[in-house]
């Protein structure tokens, strides 16, 4: 079987992204997403930090550090994009305004608990941004992660052992072996890459999985 | 005759005492008032609780009042960065309390602290770390959190252009927690880029009415400089 690239999950997740949509992107993979979003789609991309119509990296010495998004990179503005400030944009979220976010996970549990703030380690120091209210806000919380972990164990699980970012949020989880669907019936695979068998995947993530 | 405008940044933080709340507004280098932040170490005011978004970053800004052990407690959001080093240090040693507050909570407390309001419940942190201990209620089939509001004796923040009233313009996402900070703190004070006539700001474009700005400072800081997330 054939893993997909992080390239090949952030196009896989853009496929599913429809025209006219309002997006945030999590910082790090998600991130990805925006490469494979053709401008003429005219998808909106939501920055935290107070911007609506966010386009592409501005060329090498064009970079204005008042134009930056999420993770601090310089960004660009499409034309009739928006400004405003806090409150305005954490309203977009949390009042259901924001028709996708993409994040970043280290664990999600069949039902859609996150977890991807926090290791859980009591000498780390805790940091959370804006990971909470965009998992319990958007009307879609899609997840993107390698499936499993660098020593293969499966970051779908049961119940997440890591401390959590928002309950029941996940609707739909990406990633470099499969696409899952979860909820309150728990995981129910959308589809695979080449020769994995929904077995082996039954195998690989130890946790209940139904097929479409 | 009302005048808001202050001559110096010196003269603009004068009163700031110990054991002070003091609002920086900021989200990376983008609306962080350098200036008014340098002022504020000069001063000495020590004790003071800070609310702002993140904790700084290398040698500048909130790092640096940190740095110089100004700081009693900061609220913020996310204050783990690459080179939040002084933070880290002082957190790791117990000189430095944190109340870790979700991003959309912060400007959630804030913007009701600036209207009057005596409680938010917000669905954000249901079930979480950062809601433990704290009341919850089930509202329309949804949960939420009871968050008190954030008030601050000062809130220091970074404009665009204002006028010896206060109106204010800000630039990009250099406005983010300045619109908000200005009304939940009992006395604002604006590093502007331009100070200008009254009128000259188009009264559809006043992002920030003057009445939330107590003192304007004109501060020609330059363009900003990327910062480190």
């Amino acid at each position: 079987m054939q893993r997909l690239s992080r390239d090949d999950m952030a196009r896989r997740v853009a496929r599913d992204i429809r025209q006219g949509a309002y997006v945030n992107l999590g910082i790090g993979l998600p991130t990805k997403v925006a490469n494979y979003l053709p401008h003429e789609r005219e998808t909106l991309l939501q920055s935290e930090n107070g911007l609506l119509g966010m386009g592409p990296s501005p060329a090498a010495g064009e970079e204005d550090w008042d134009l930056i998004n999420a993770g601090k990179q310089a960004v660009t503005l499409r034309a009739g994009g928006a400004y405003f400030h806090h409150a305005d944009s954490f309203a977009m979220m949390r009042g259901g305004h924001i028709d996708i976010c993409v994040l970043g996970a280290f664990q999600v549990s069949t039902k859609g608990d996150l977890a991807n703030w926090h290791t859980g380690q009591s000498d780390a120091i805790p940091a959370v941004g804006g990971a909470m209210d965009l998992a319990i806000g958007a009307k879609n919380t899609y997840v993107m992660m390698e499936l499993l972990t660098k020593t293969g164990e499966s970051k779908l699980v049961d119940a997440c052992t890591y401390p959590l970012t928002g309950l029941a949020c996940v609707s739909r989880l990406y990633t470099d072996l499969a696409v899952f669907d979860l909820g309150p019936d728990g995981a129910r695979v959308v589809d695979m890459v080449d020769g994995l068998s929904i077995d082996h995947l039954r195998e690989l993530t130890g946790v209940t999985l139904t097929s479409a | 005759m009302i005048d808001k405008q202050i001559p110096s940044v010196a003269a603009a933080v004068a009163d700031i005492s110990d054991g002070a709340s003091i609002m920086i507004g900021g989200f990376g280098t983008a609306g962080t008032p350098d200036a008014l932040i340098d002022a504020l170490i000069d001063h000495a005011a020590r004790d003071l609780t800070i609310i702002s978004n993140n904790a700084g970053n290398a040698e500048a800004g909130i790092a640096a009042l940190i740095r110089e052990g100004r700081v009693r407690k900061i609220i913020c959001s996310f204050p783990r960065q690459s080179d939040s080093y002084h933070f880290d240090a002082a957190y790791r040693a117990g000189t430095l309390e944190l109340e870790l507050v979700p991003q959309g909570n912060l400007a959630a407390r804030i913007d009701a602290a600036g209207a009057g309001l005596g409680a938010i419940f917000t669905p954000t942190g249901y079930g979480t770390l950062l809601a433990q201990g704290k009341e919850t209620r089930e509202i329309g089939g949804r949960h939420y959190v009871l968050e008190y509001p954030l008030h601050a004796d000062f809130a220091l923040i970074k404009a665009q252009q204002g006028d010896r009233w206060g109106n204010l313009t800000y630039r990009k996402t250099a406005r983010n927690f300045g619109p908000i900070m200005a009304m939940a703190a009992t006395t604002t004070i604006v590093q502007v880029q331009e100070f200008v006539k009254l009128g000259e700001i188009d009264p559809e474009h006043v992002v920030t009415p003057g009445i939330f700005v107590q003192r304007v400072v004109q501060v020609d800081a330059g363009p900003t400089q990327p910062g480190n997330g």
